[in-house]
C-alpha cells in the first residue's frame, strides 16, 4: 500500500499500464505539463500535447484504436466533450456493431468532471448520464484513489470505449489548476472529501471488473445510490441521519455504465426506500435510469432524488445550494421516511 | 508621430487604464481569495480591444471570449456590477450565474462564452440578424491565436465570407495556447488562413493602439457598409499567464520552491525501471526547458511591450498623470464597494480573505 492523491493514482494506474504496453499514447490538451511524471517517464511520443482542437484530436483517438494503438485521449474537461460529441455518438460508439463486431476500439477518453469548487456552468458539470445514453459507451467515476488507480488499470486493459470521469474536486491536479487551490487565501478543506482526495493504494496494481458497485456504508433504512463526489457527501448525510435514527447504506456505483443492477436492486430490496443522489441533470439520466430499474424489477420501494435541476450558478453559495449536497440528502430521506 | 484621423489618443487611453486597472484589481481580488475559480485577465491586451473598440457603437455586437472583462469595460457596462459578479454574489451583473467567463451585457449586446473559438459562430449570428434587422450594424468576435485550430471558427470564417457577413474576427496572438507554445501547436500561418477564406486581412502590433485603430476601421467600415468579413491578426503578450495562478508564471517567479514541489517526483519518475528509452526521457526535459526557456523570454519582454507604455507616449505627461489619477480613483471605489458587497456573501471554500 502506498498513499496517494486522487489525480496522483490516476496517473500511477496509466503510468502501470504504459509501461506494460507500449501500444498505449495520451494525448490532450496541456498533458505534457499536467502530467508531468508521464512526460518526464515516457517521452513526448506517448505525452503529447494537443491543439484545442477537441473533434479532431478524439476522432483521431478512435481512428488509433482501429488502427493497432490504445489511446487514452485526454479531454480537458467533458463539458469540453461537447465539442467532439459527433465523435464519441456516430463513432466510438457504433463501429464495433457496423463491423459486425469484428473491429475493437480500445480508446479511453479522459476527462475531469464536477463542480463544488466554483467554476460557473461550462467548467462544472458531469454529462455522465448524457454519455452513458450511447451504446457501447463505458462511463466510470471513481470516488476514491485507490478506485482510481485500480480503475484506470481497468480502462485502459479493455478492448471497450470507456469514458474515464476524474472529479475535479477529488483530483489535486484540477483543483490546483482551476480552482487556484494553491493560493494561500482559499482553504477548501470544507469541501473536498479527505477519504476521496488521499488514501492508499494497492501496489502492485490490480484492476477492478467493469460495472461492479461498493457498497461503502451498511444501513437498513435506506439505500443511498451515488458516484463520484456524490457518495461522500451520501455518507456525510448518512452520520447525520443516524443522529436522527435512520441508519442508511450507501452504495457507491462506480459505473455510471454499464450500471451494477444487482447491487441497486439488492440495497433496494432491503430498505424499500431508495434515493439517488447525482451530480448530474435530473432529466435523461441516472437517477431516472435506477427508477426504472426498480420499476421493471417489480420492487416497491420508495424513491427520490437529489440531482441538479439547472444551470449551475457561479457564485459559491448558489453553486452549493444547487448541487446535491448533504443537507438536501437528509432533507430528501426525511421526507420519504 | 502621425495618428489615424478620428483617433483620439487621450480618450484610448483613458480606455486603457481603466481597462488596466479592472484588470488588476480583479487578479488582486483573486490573489485575495475572493474570486471563486479562475480568472483571465486582459492585461496585455489593452491596444487591441481599445483600437477595435473606437470603432464600434449604438447596437453593434461583441462576441467574447474568456479575456472578456476589458471589452465590457472599454463599453461602457457598469465596473462595479462586473465586479460583483466575478467576485460571486447574486447582486452582480449577471446575478451571480456567469462569473467571470460567461460575462453578458444584453443592453450593448456583449455576451462572452468559455468554449474556446464560440465567438466567431457566435458573432457570425449576430451579423445575420444585424444584416437582416439592422443593416449598417457589425458583430465582431474576438478570440486567441489559439482558437484559430478550432474546427467551428474556421467554420465560421467560411460562412462569413459565403454569406458576405458584417462580421470582423479579431485574432488576439499572444503566442501562448493554455500552456502549450502555439507555433508548435499550428500548421501554416494565420493571416494565409483567413485571406484562404475569402477575408480581407489586416495586421498590427497589440503594443500600438494607433495602429490597432487604423486597420480596424478599415475592416469595420468596409464590413459596415456590406462588402464582406475581415479578419484583423494583431500581436500582443500575456504578462499574467493563461489565468491567475499560471503554474508557468509560477515556476518563473519561484523557481526554487517550485522545484522543490514538482521536481522529487518528476525526478522519480525520469528514473523509473520502467518506461521510455533513454532518447525518451531527454527528449521530454528538452520539451519542458524549451517551455520554461520560451515562457522566460516573453517575461521578460512585457513591459517593453505594454501597450500603456506606448500609449502614454501619445500625449503630455500632466494629461496621462491627470487621467491615471482619476481613473484610479473610480476604479479603487468600485473594487471598494464590491469588496463590501460581497462581505456577508455565504462563502464555501474561502477560508481567509474577508469574504466570510
Amino acid at each position: 500500500m502506498t498513499v496517494m492523491r486522487y489525480g496522483q493514482a490516476v496517473d500511477f494506474g496509466l503510468g502501470e499500464a504504459m509501461a506494460a504496453d507500449d501500444r498505449i499514447l495520451t494525448w490532450g490538451e496541456d498533458v505534457q505539463l499536467i502530467h508531468r511524471d508521464l512526460l518526464a517517464r515516457f517521452g513526448p511520443d506517448r505525452v503529447r500535447d494537443t491543439p484545442i482542437s477537441e473533434a479532431a484530436f478524439l476522432y483521431a483517438g478512435i481512428g488509433a484504436a482501429m488502427a493497432g494503438l490504445r489511446p487514452v485521449v485526454e479531454i480537458m474537461l467533458v463539458d469540453f466533450l461537447a465539442v467532439g460529441w459527433s465523435g464519441l455518438v456516430n463513432a466510438a460508439s457504433k463501429f464495433r456493431d457496423f463491423s459486425g463486431g469484428r473491429w475493437q476500439v480500445p480508446l479511453v477518453v479522459r476527462a475531469g468532471c464536477g463542480g463544488w469548487y466554483t467554476d460557473g456552468g461550462q467548467h462544472s458539470q458531469t454529462l455522465w448520464g448524457q454519455i452513458s445514453a450511447y451504446p457501447n459507451i463505458h462511463v466510470v467515476c471513481p470516488s476514491t484513489p485507490a478506485d482510481a488507480a485500480r480503475l484506470m488499470l481497468t480502462a485502459v486493459r479493455s478492448d471497450e470505449v470507456v469514458v474515464f470521469l476524474e472529479h475535479q474536486l477529488l483530483s489535486e491536479q484540477w483543483l490546483d489548476y482551476l480552482g487556484g487551490a494553491s493560493r494561500p487565501t482559499v482553504d477548501f478543506s470544507q469541501l473536498v472529501p479527505a477519504d476521496g482526495a488521499e488514501g492508499e493504494v494497492p501496489v502492485p496494481l490490480t484492476p477492478l471488473p467493469i460495472g461492479q458497485a461498493a457498497l461503502r456504508r451498511e444501513g437498513s433504512d435506506v439505500a443511498l445510490v451515488s458516484v463520484g463526489v456524490g457518495v461522500h457527501r451520501c455518507l456525510q448525510a448518512a452520520e447525520v441521519l443516524a443522529g436522527s435514527g435512520i441508519e442508511a447504506s450507501v452504495l457507491d456505483l462506480r459505473w455510471v455504465s454499464p450500471l451494477d443492477a444487482d447491487a441497486v436492486l439488492e440495497q433496494a430490496r432491503a430498505a424499500g426506500r431508495v434515493v439517488v443522489v447525482d451530480e448530474d441533470y435530473v432529466r435523461g439520466g441516472l437517477s431516472g435510469e435506477i427508477a426504472a430499474l426498480l420499476l421493471e424489477a417489480g420492487i416497491p420501494a420508495r424513491y427520490a432524488r437529489v440531482a441538479v435541476e439547472g444551470t449551475l450558478p457561479f457564485a459559491p453559495h448558489l453553486e452549493y445550494a444547487a448541487l446535491p449536497n448533504a443537507e438536501r440528502i437528509v432533507t430528501a430521506v426525511k421526507v420519504l421516511k | 508621430m502621425t495618428l489615424p484621423s478620428g483617433f483620439d489618443p487621450v480618450r484610448a487611453y483613458r480606455t486603457m487604464v481603466r481597462m488596466r486597472l479592472v484588470d488588476e484589481a480583479l487578479a488582486q481580488a483573486w490573489a485575495d481569495g475572493l474570486v471563486p475559480g479562475e480568472y483571465h485577465s486582459g492585461i496585455g491586451e489593452e491596444g487591441i480591444n481599445t483600437g477595435v473598440l473606437a470603432h464600434l457603437s449604438g447596437r453593434d455586437s461583441m462576441a467574447l471570449d474568456h479575456r472578456n472583462t476589458a471589452p465590457l469595460v472599454g463599453r461602457g457596462t457598469d465596473i462595479k456590477a462586473i465586479m460583483i459578479e466575478v467576485l460571486g454574489s447574486e447582486d452582480g451583473l449577471n446575478r451571480g450565474h456567469a462569473g467571470h467567463m460567461h460575462l453578458m451585457d444584453p443592453d450593448l449586446p456583449a455576451a462572452a462564452d468559455g468554449i474556446v473559438g464560440t465567438s466567431g459562430p457566435l458573432a457570425v449570428g449576430h451579423a445575420i440578424a444585424h444584416a437582416r434587422l439592422r443593416p449598417g450594424r457589425v458583430a465582431v468576435a474576438f478570440h486567441g491565436e489559439a482558437a484559430a485550430n478550432q474546427g467551428m471558427l474556421m467554420e465560421a470564417y467560411n460562412l462569413a465570407a459565403a454569406w458576405t457577413l458584417p462580421v470582423v474576427f479579431v485574432c488576439k496572438d499572444n503566442k501562448w495556447s493554455i500552456t502549450t507554445y502555439t507555433t508548435e501547436m499550428t500548421g501554416g500561418d494565420l493571416a494565409g488562413r483567413a485571406r484562404s477564406f475569402g477575408l480581407a486581412v489586416e495586421s498590427a502590433d497589440g503594443g500600438r493602439v494607433e495602429d490597432v485603430s487604423r486597420v480596424a476601421g478599415v475592416l469595420v467600415a468596409r464590413a459596415r457598409k456590406g462588402h464582406g468579413p475581415g479578419f484583423l491578426h494583431v500581436t500582443c503578450h500575456r504578462p499574467g499567464g493563461h489565468f491567475e495562478g499560471d503554474p508557468i508564471l509560477r515556476l518563473l517567479k519561484d523557481p526554487a520552491g517550485q522545484a522543490k514541489e514538482l521536481g522529487p517526483s518528476m525526478i522519480e519518475a525520469a528514473r523509473a525501471d520502467t518506461g521510455g528509452s533513454r532518447a525518451d526521457r531527454l527528449a521530454a526535459a528538452k520539451v519542458l526547458s524549451l517551455r520554461g526557456a520560451r515562457a522566460a523570454r516573453d517575461y521578460t519582454l512585457r513591459a517593453r511591450l505594454d501597450p500603456l507604455r506606448h500609449g502614454r507616449r501619445l500625449l503630455d505627461d500632466a494629461t496621462a498623470d491627470r487621467i491615471e489619477e482619476q481613473e484610479r480613483a473610480a476604479v479603487q471605489r468600485a473594487i471598494t464597494q464590491a469588496r463590501a458587497a460581497i462581505s456577508s456573501r455565504p462563502t464555501f471554500g474561502v477560508a481567509r480573505g474577508g469574504a466570510r
